[in-house]
């Protein structure tokens, strides 16, 4: 009788240091990079152009750049996206069609994004001839951030009480109407979220963006979406790999900067999750 | 309502959902064109590099040899490692959240491991040079470089994943098998163990697969943590000497290449494998997703 609950004893404290084991070092982790990172960053750090061979000076370039990109696959992953995922949730039947569909989503979630990179560079820079390029760039994150968005909006449309479609029907809406204005609008801060959490992981990758649209250093900020850019991610791989004598404090400032951007998106995105959650009424 | 606005409303709406219709199937269409692209521009490595060449255990573009044996071993050698660091420790945290803490713990654990999600992979490679490196260092290896230290990285970029999936293998559980043990006079600890996680077992096998895609995809953290040297892991030391992954290969090298040369297409030939190898690995994790779906659920 005694050893059983012994052995409950132990096994639970298992559990719990095997979840201090993952925890700890990310509080840590966080911890360090705001420490470290903190005295870097101040009004001109975050407005100016990088000097002296990017150690002194600011990282506006990689800034705006991060934000461009941000919004070019926004603008390209979201109608694709939430289009897929209208199609799964309210017209597709369970065919060996609709689940080709889901098997590839599954499957693009996983393809490598260096591979996304390598696609980019072979399709959209040199094929489409669009050149190393802001487009080229955001379309290869907008396609790797796609299955993310179509699998949360679906979620998102699926919620949605079929009385709802039931109702509208009842009321002599065709199936569009219904999914109009009963059911998008109910799904939408769903889909936002999922949009969000999407576009912050584009934000924070590099490998997709190597060949296709980042720049090592550009003294100048882009002029059109066929132009090159700087972007957060690569930058900080660029000052903390391949400049020698770079600064500690500001290869800790930019990780600061970029871990801000995606966390706050991050947050913004679980807290328009819960707010939704808590007012609506089915 | 007058009909010529009837009529154009049939018209859009008619065109809207023949658009969706089509955006429905762009995913299988992207699909296809990734595979195509690698074909088209990886197969032409296939045929210009003797296949004694291509087997062999040098990786030196610069001399045209190619072998990809150390680059497809390094790669297995660091995936490996974290998988088998991170399995037990995410395992044993999903298992903590739903059975057996209270549920203010997993209120409080939840966020800090999406936030592990959030971190950037270059962010984490940083932090992999900058503290973790001379950690390993200090263990004695002869530099912080190692396959260890990549695997260690990627270990905590796969537990999001495998901690999540794991969590919603366990929740497919019914209550009435917990209750069942509970009433047999079983302890919480042996419910869990001999009842819960077992049943609960072909989602596990799903999260760990998935976590296993992850790992071996993941590039940038990888490059910068793992010393990069293109040497055959084969000795027993090689997990705390310098070791080269597939994904790093081509993120280091592309941007040198002579776009058509035969290195150039070695690279696309490179990531025609790891599209292939993540391929299987997703089929499979599917395919317990789908037999899941069939039975409606786990019971």
């Amino acid at each position: 009788m005694k050893k059983r609950y012994l052995t409950q004893k132990v096994g639970f404290s298992l559990l719990v240091i095997a979840a201090l084991v993952v925890v700890l070092p990310i509080l840590l982790v966080i911890g360090i990079i705001v420490a470290r990172g903190i005295g870097a960053i101040d009004w001109t750090y975050l407005t100016t152009m990088p000097l002296e061979g990017m150690k002194e000076g600011g990282i506006f370039p990689a800034i705006l750049g991060t934000l461009l990109l941000t919004l070019g696959t926004a603008v390209a992953a979201i109608p694709v996206g939430v289009g897929g995922a209208i199609y799964l949730s309210e017209y597709a039947r369970d065919t060996v069609l609709t689940r080709a569909i889901r098997l590839a989503i599954i499957n693009l979630a996983g393809i490598p994004s260096v591979v996304y990179g390598l696609f980019g560079l072979g399709l959209f820079v040199l094929f489409l001839n669009f050149g190393t390029s802001i487009l080229a760039g955001s379309l290869t994150l907008a396609i790797m951030t796609m299955p993310i968005i179509i699998s949360s909006a679906e979620e998102a449309l699926r919620a949605v009480p079929t009385e709802f479609r039931t109702v509208s029907a009842s009321l002599g809406g065709s199936r569009w109407q219904g999914i109009r204005h009963i059911v998008l609008p109910q799904a939408l801060p769903g889909i936002i979220t999922g949009v969000i959490l999407g576009l912050l992981r584009a934000a924070g990758e590099t490998a997709p963006i190597l060949f296709t649209v980042a720049a090592f250093y550009l003294p100048r900020l882009p002029r059109s979406i066929f132009d090159q850019t700087m972007a957060l991610p690569y930058h900080l791989y660029v000052i903390s790999t391949q400049v020698p004598g770079m600064p500690v404090q500001m290869q800790y400032g930019t990780a600061l900067v970029l871990l801000i951007f995606v966390l706050s998106l991050n947050i913004f995105a679980s807290v328009i999750r819960s707010y939704y959650r808590r007012k609506r009424e089915w | 309502m007058n009909p010529p606005d009837k009529t154009q409303r049939n018209w859009s709406t008619f065109f809207i959902e023949a658009l969706i219709r089509l955006l429905g199937f762009s995913s299988i269409g992207f699909v296809l064109l990734i595979f195509l692209f690698l074909l088209q521009e990886g197969i032409p490595a296939f045929f210009q590099v003797p296949l004694g060449n291509l087997l062999s255990e040098l990786w030196y573009p610069t001399f045209d040899l190619y072998g990809i044996l150390p680059l497809l071993l390094g790669s297995l050698l660091i995936t490996l490692t974290a998988i088998l660091i991170a399995v037990p420790l995410s395992v044993g945290t999903a298992v903590l959240v739903r059975e057996a803490a209270p549920p203010w713990v997993r209120e409080v654990l939840k966020p800090m491991i999406e936030a592990l999600a959030g971190i950037p992979s270059v962010v984490l490679g940083f932090l992999g040079m900058t503290l973790v490196a001379p950690i390993v260092q200090k263990l004695g290896a002869p530099t912080g470089l190692t396959a260890f230290t990549g695997a260690l990285i990627l270990a905590y970029m796969s537990m999001p994943t495998i901690i999540s999936v794991a969590e919603d293998a366990l929740d497919t559980v019914p209550k009435s098998y917990r209750d069942a043990g509970l009433s047999m006079g079983a302890t919480k600890w042996q419910t869990i163990w001999r009842v819960v996680v077992p049943a609960a077992r072909s989602g596990i096998v799903t999260a760990v697969m998935l976590g296993l895609g992850r790992a071996i995809g993941e590039t940038m953290a990888v490059m910068m943590v793992t010393g990069n040297a293109a040497r055959m892991p084969l000795s027993l030391d090689s997990l705390f000497r310098p070791a080269r992954t597939m994904t790093a290969t081509i993120a280091a090298e592309m941007g040198e290449v002579a776009h058509g040369s035969i290195h150039y297409h070695m690279l696309f030939g490179i990531g025609l494998i790891l599209f292939t190898l993540t391929f299987i690995i997703n089929l499979i994790a599917a395919s317990t997703i789908f037999k899941k779906r069939k039975k409606g659920g786990l019971r």
